[in-house]
């Protein structure tokens, strides 16, 4: 009997089908067999040294009776969970269903009937393979009478449990490890399209346009211009990093944002901002507004030949605060450029991360033409 | 000796329209700047009226872009009188509006554009000037860098493909009009709205034509002008005439259509 005889790995021969169940369980062997190797070693090592102080005898037959009784086991572990895929892939695509990663067999409900199959045909096969290698000849494990048979047999059920429910535990904290490092990615993949929509190439190579020609024409205005320029890309850069700032920072970032903007468009932007002295040290996510003027510039009054009117708000709601970006740009409506979404989606996220449900954007057209959007928060205890 | 030329400056942005005024005067002194203008419909207006021989055109500009300017300006400039303005795309950034451009040899300034880049640009527009004589060619030459940059995508972003429009809901009151897009005859753009003609019928719906053309399968759906596209099995015949206009007539409606000359060459015998 050759080892290569039992080897669960030909059910997986032919290519799965991408997405399969086949094809998750298969990447899921692989990506643990180092591991799972190694503890099946240490194991029956484990196991051998206890059956030879048990049953006294050389170490060398406990070894080679343990090790083929352990890699039999596994192999049937893991083959029964391939085979169990395999039939999910055919019974969903018999029904036309689509194909899905999770078979019917995945977590728990598959790791039963793996150590069922494994528990009765493991210990036969291995003996049976160990038999031929060390020339003895074992009692069968029919004959439940002897006691070498019983403890073999409860030596192969307990070692078989301890092993499915260590190796699965290793495999939950890979699976949760994997998920963390892709949270974690994302979350610093959204940051960097964050700053990347904030540092706008047009916005800032236009703007240093501007600041190419007024310091011929007018110096002083340069300067001030450039001293509006560094303090909205240090607040940006800032911004990723900070948790929160008082609401009169938020303003005056705002008003950097749009000072620039102002010497860009000229005549054509009037700027309101409004925020009353009681909610200056309201705390709040720093640049929470940037992505809602951004909009207002971009999408509702550049394309308008007139320009026109933003107006920054904050105020008090009962126990809550209001803050308001109005603009008497072009409207929701307009045809024309549509935005990608990306400024919204991402003020809605932070707004979840930091609020939970407890907040709300919401985007209207403006009373008497233009676009209303109003981000309400409740305000600190402390500040009601 | 040639009179000095002429230029208009289209840039919505009064300081940048200011430094770009003021650097040409510093290197091109006769350069007569006749025009600035702060959108891309004054552009056309003002180009039509003062027929400079030079354009500046921004790209990003409130109403129409500098590019769908330089598309109006191709196909309204009258054909008995001074040749096509030589244009100048000038942009701040915008990837592919610049890959377009290197990819057709168009005459394009970066800002900021500092002075040796602009000393270079000028350079480039005397000497084509000066050559330029009165030749279809050259004529033929801008059509053709036209025609590519405002094929579909390139000078955007490459959008997903849009998914195609097979049915027109076109909204009167509180009735809904459906019209599968195969009976659509042709589009026209009308002001804010877009003409939406069939054999029969006529309808107006709210959307720009530059936004339903990518629902349009190009195949069928042929833009013949900025603000005109035909299905191609309506079209009965097409006749040119001297100027290079083409002329169509339709198979189930009684107008003849125009197809601009920066679309004229979709109509050649096979």
């Amino acid at each position: 009997v050759t080892i290569a005889a039992v080897t669960p790995i030909a059910v997986a021969a032919p290519p799965p089908a991408a997405g399969s169940a086949l094809e998750a369980a298969w990447r899921r062997l692989r990506a643990r067999a180092p591991r799972t190797v190694g503890f099946v070693l240490a194991l029956c090592l484990v196991i051998a040294v206890f059956l030879t102080v048990m049953e006294g005898k050389g170490l060398a037959p406990h070894l080679v009776y343990s090790f083929t009784t352990g890699a039999c086991c596994w192999l049937l572990v893991d083959g029964t969970r391939l085979v169990l895929a395999a039939l999910t892939d055919a019974w969903r695509r018999s029904r036309g269903q689509p194909l899905d990663a999770a078979g019917f067999a995945s977590g728990w409900r598959g790791v039963i009937p793996s150590v069922l199959v494994a528990v009765v045909f493991g210990p036969p096969l291995g003996m049976t393979i160990a038999d031929a290698i060390t020339g003895n000849q074992s009692p069968s494990l029919l004959q439940f009478g002897s006691a070498s048979t019983r403890l073999t047999f409860a030596v192969t059920v307990i070692a078989s449990i301890t092993s499915v429910l260590v190796l699965s535990t290793m495999e939950r904290l890979a699976s949760a490890r994997a998920q963390a490092a892709t949270a974690q990615r994302q979350a610093a993949e959204s940051q960097l399209k964050l700053l990347q929509s904030q540092l706008e190439p047009h916005m800032l190579f236009n703007t240093l346009a501007n600041l190419r020609v007024l310091i011929g024409l007018d110096p002083e205005r340069a300067q001030a211009m450039l001293d509006r320029l560094i303090a909205y890309l240090r607040s940006t850069l800032a911004a990723s990093r900070a948790e929160s700032h008082a609401l009169a920072a938020e303003f005056e970032r705002i008003d950097d944002y749009l000072a620039l903007m102002g010497i860009r468009m000229g005549p054509r932007l009037a700027i309101t901002l409004d925020l009353p002295a009681e909610l200056r040290r309201v705390p709040v996510p720093p640049l929470l507004l940037q992505p809602l003027v951004e909009n207002s510039i971009q999408h509702g009054l550049e394309p308008k030949v007139d320009g026109g009117r933003i107006e920054v708000s904050a105020r008090r709601a009962g126990s809550r605060l209001v803050l308001a970006v109005r603009d008497s740009g072009v409207g929701l409506q307009a045809p024309g450029r549509p935005g990608t979404g990306f400024g919204l989606t991402q003020v809605r996220e932070r707004l979840a991360t930091v609020y939970g449900g407890a907040a709300a954007l919401v985007l209207n057209e403006a009373a008497g033409g233009g676009t209303l959007a109003e981000i309400e928060i409740p305000l600190p205890e402390n500040t009601r | 000796m040639n009179p000095p030329a002429r230029a208009l400056i289209a840039e919505d942005e009064p300081l940048l329209a200011a430094g770009l005024q003021a650097d040409l005067r510093a290197l091109w002194p006769e350069l007569d700047i006749t025009a600035m203008v702060g959108d891309g419909e004054r552009a056309v207006a003002q180009a039509l009226a003062l027929k400079p021989e030079i354009c500046f055109l921004d790209i990003r500009m409130p109403g129409m872009t500098g590019l769908e300017a330089a598309q109006a300006l191709a196909e309204d400039w009258p054909d008995d009188g001074p040749p096509l303005p030589l244009f100048v795309f000038v942009t701040a950034y915008d990837q592919y509006a610049l890959q377009a451009f290197e990819a057709q040899a168009v005459d394009y300034l970066v800002k900021p554009a500092d002075r040796p880049r602009l000393a270079a640009a000028v350079t480039r527009l005397k000497r084509r000037l000066a050559d330029r004589g009165t030749g279809t060619e050259a004529l033929q030459a801008t059509l053709g860098q036209l025609r590519a940059l405002l094929g579909p995508g390139a000078t955007a972003a490459p959008a997903a493909e849009a998914p195609r429009l097979e049915v027109i809901q076109a909204q009167v009151g509180n009735l809904v009009h459906l019209v599968p897009v195969d009976e659509v005859i042709y589009f026209e753009a009308a002001d804010k709205y877009l003409r939406v003609l069939t054999a029969d019928k006529e309808h107006l719906i709210r959307l720009a034509l530059k936004d339903l053309l990518p629902q349009l399968d190009p195949k069928r759906f042929w833009q013949i002008h900025r603000s005109t596209v035909v299905q191609a099995r309506c079209i009965k015949e097409a006749r040119r005439d001297e100027s290079g206009k083409v002329y169509l007539s339709l198979r189930e409606r009684p107008e003849t259509l125009v197809a601009s000359r920066l679309y004229a060459n979709l109509f050649r015998g096979m």
